[in-house]
């Protein structure tokens, strides 16, 4: 099994969800997290003093699928949140050794 | 025969003239009281809605002052506005109205401590209770500015101690000599609803604590350059500037404390006016200085209009009323930069609006007066005398409320440890949260 992990625009989450939806993902999890890559910070201004906002807000979209189904779910992923511009976020792939479904104790790819 | 009766019906006519006159001249009477009646039962309601509408005020600062600064925070500011308000309420019937209304010398009122007198020497037609309503809102007022510039560093029990004081004596002593016919009166003060009674006495005293507190931690870095340290809540702080905004239509036109006075009318317009020009002038000046329209300086800007104007109010015209509001919006950003550049750090701007617009409206009546100012071919006698109000009343509220925070810091401690602070009010003062439900309940179990 493989952990999929994508830091999107805060924008897309819901058409990223839809496109997930579409090609048959029973779950997900999303964390509203900050942080900075390329597309750095910006500045504001609050009563007459600038101050830089050094991390922007972003989605982070967590999703635990069987391996046969990364390439899939990749290209879908691309698909929905790709706008070409810097701050488009990024996919990152990993290994799980198992799971468990607390409700039956069953485990691996059935408890998915 | 003809002559008797002839003369009989002059008697019959004569006498029904009496009967007529007597009748009408009775009811003439009877309507005069009624009218006389009506007119105390329409100044005593005005003066009554008026109140009513100032104390909301109160509500306003709360939202002002909660949404200028950090969410941790949140819940002291309001106990702050809601203590001050309380305790002030009943220090002020106590001494207070006394101090300030009690008949005395120059200084001080010295009759009516717990309201115990009829205060004839105020010639009221409407009844005292009235009256000292009206006034326990505005003492309340003045008390309540200083709140904002002291939040989110000061020991809350210290905080009570200062409000006592303030409302107890340093703003009844300043009361008395402009409103309750001490000297400053007598040299014939133009200060119509308290630009530097009730806003210069608040900001004064809020710069003193200000200044005995130091900023908060993390406000100015060592090169001396001042970090942002925003609000929380920025519909909070509008909610606020337009609940003041609204009480400000009982503060100024109720200050007549007569609705048969139809001067209320075109008070209620120059305060309106002076409102507008603060903001839009404020939204112009911020636009061009910082490159974007700033919403807490257009905020304050608003504020500053109307507290520049209350001075003035009855005494000038509409076109005077906008060039004193849009000064006093100008005016008001500049003031919050010079502060933030002394290190003197008032997380909501209430030294600039309340203090300094308080004395630039109350010496621009010298200037804009229709009657007495200099502008006005009334000479420069009013303006002196504005002068010497504004001058006398920051050293008595600044140079008092030094001392007293200073006193406080001895003996209660002013300034909570840098740990609460780091942590927030809402639990170093009171144990809670104001915004419990913003994070993950940990402790709910089932």
């Amino acid at each position: 099994m493989k952990r999929i992990e994508a830091i999107i625009r805060p924008e897309k989450t819901d058409k990223l969800i839809d496109r997930l939806e579409a090609i048959g993902i029973s779950g997900l999890n999303i964390t509203e997290i900050k942080g900075y890559g390329s597309q750095k910070g910006h500045s504001e201004t609050y009563r007459g003093v600038t101050y830089r906002i050094r991390l922007r807000k972003k989605i982070k979209v967590e999703i635990i699928v069987e391996y046969t189904d990364v390439d899939k779910i990749v290209e879908a992923i691309k698909e929905a949140v790709q706008t070409g511009e810097v701050g488009d976020g990024k996919i990152f792939v990993s290994d799980i050794e198992n799971v468990i479904r607390i409700r039956t104790g069953e485990e691996g790819a059935v408890a998915l | 025969m003809s002559s008797r009766v002839i003369s009989s019906e002059y008697l019959k006519v004569i006498l029904m003239s009496l009967v007529l006159v007597i009748l009408f001249s009775g009811m003439a009477f009877a309507q005069n009281d009624q009218a006389a009646a009506n007119a105390i039962a329409i100044d005593t309601v005005w003066t009554l809605i008026a109140a009513f509408l100032v104390f909301f005020m109160q509500a306003g600062f709360a939202m002002v002052e909660a949404g200028f600064t950090r969410a941790k925070n949140a819940g002291n500011i309001i106990m702050k506005n809601m203590m001050d308000f309380a305790s002030g309420s009943l220090v002020f019937w106590a001494v207070g109205f006394a101090f300030m209304f009690g008949s005395g010398n120059n200084f001080i009122g010295t009759t009516g401590y717990f309201l115990q007198d009829t205060f004839a020497n105020l010639g009221l037609d409407i009844p005292i209770a009235a009256f000292f309503i009206f006034q326990t809102v505005f003492a309340a007022t003045a008390a309540t500015i200083v709140s904002g510039a002291m939040a989110e560093r000061t020991n809350f029990s210290g905080y009570l101690a200062y409000s006592v004081v303030i409302t107890a004596f340093i703003y009844p002593v300043v009361g008395h000599w402009i409103w309750g016919g001490g000297w400053l009166a007598e040299m014939g003060i133009v200060d119509f609803a308290g630009s530097t009674v009730v806003h210069s006495v608040g900001g004064w005293a809020a710069l003193a604590g200000a200044i005995v507190l130091g900023p908060r931690i993390g406000k100015y870095n060592e090169d001396g350059s001042a970090n942002a340290l925003p609000g929380h809540n920025l519909l909070m702080a509008a909610l606020g500037v337009f609940i003041l905004w609204f009480g400000w239509f009982g503060f100024n036109p109720g200050s007549t404390v007569a609705g048969t006075d139809l001067s209320i009318a075109s008070i209620a317009v120059t305060t309106n006016l002076a409102a507008a020009a603060g903001a839009v002038m404020a939204m112009i000046v911020s636009w061009i200085k910082y490159g974007k329209a700033d919403v807490s300086m257009t905020l304050n800007g608003a504020l500053a209009g109307l507290v520049g104007i209350t001075a003035g109010t009855a005494a000038v015209g509409n076109l005077s009323a906008v060039i004193i509001g849009a000064i006093a919006g100008v005016i008001v950003i500049y003031s919050v930069e010079f502060f933030d550049k002394l290190q003197i750090d008032d997380p909501v701007g209430a030294v600039s609006v309340h203090g300094v617009c308080g004395a630039f409206g109350t010496i621009a009546v010298g200037f804009f007066a229709a009657e007495g100012g200099l502008l006005f071919g009334g000479g420069i006698s009013l303006l002196i005398t504005q002068i010497i109000g504004v001058v006398t009343v920051f050293v008595w509220a600044f140079g008092l409320g030094f001392v007293l925070f200073k006193a406080i810091d001895a003996v209660i401690g002013l300034r909570v440890s840098e740990e609460d602070e780091i942590e927030g009010l809402d639990f170093s003062e009171h144990g809670t949260d104001s915004y419990p439900d913003f994070m993950v309940n940990v402790k709910a179990e089932n």
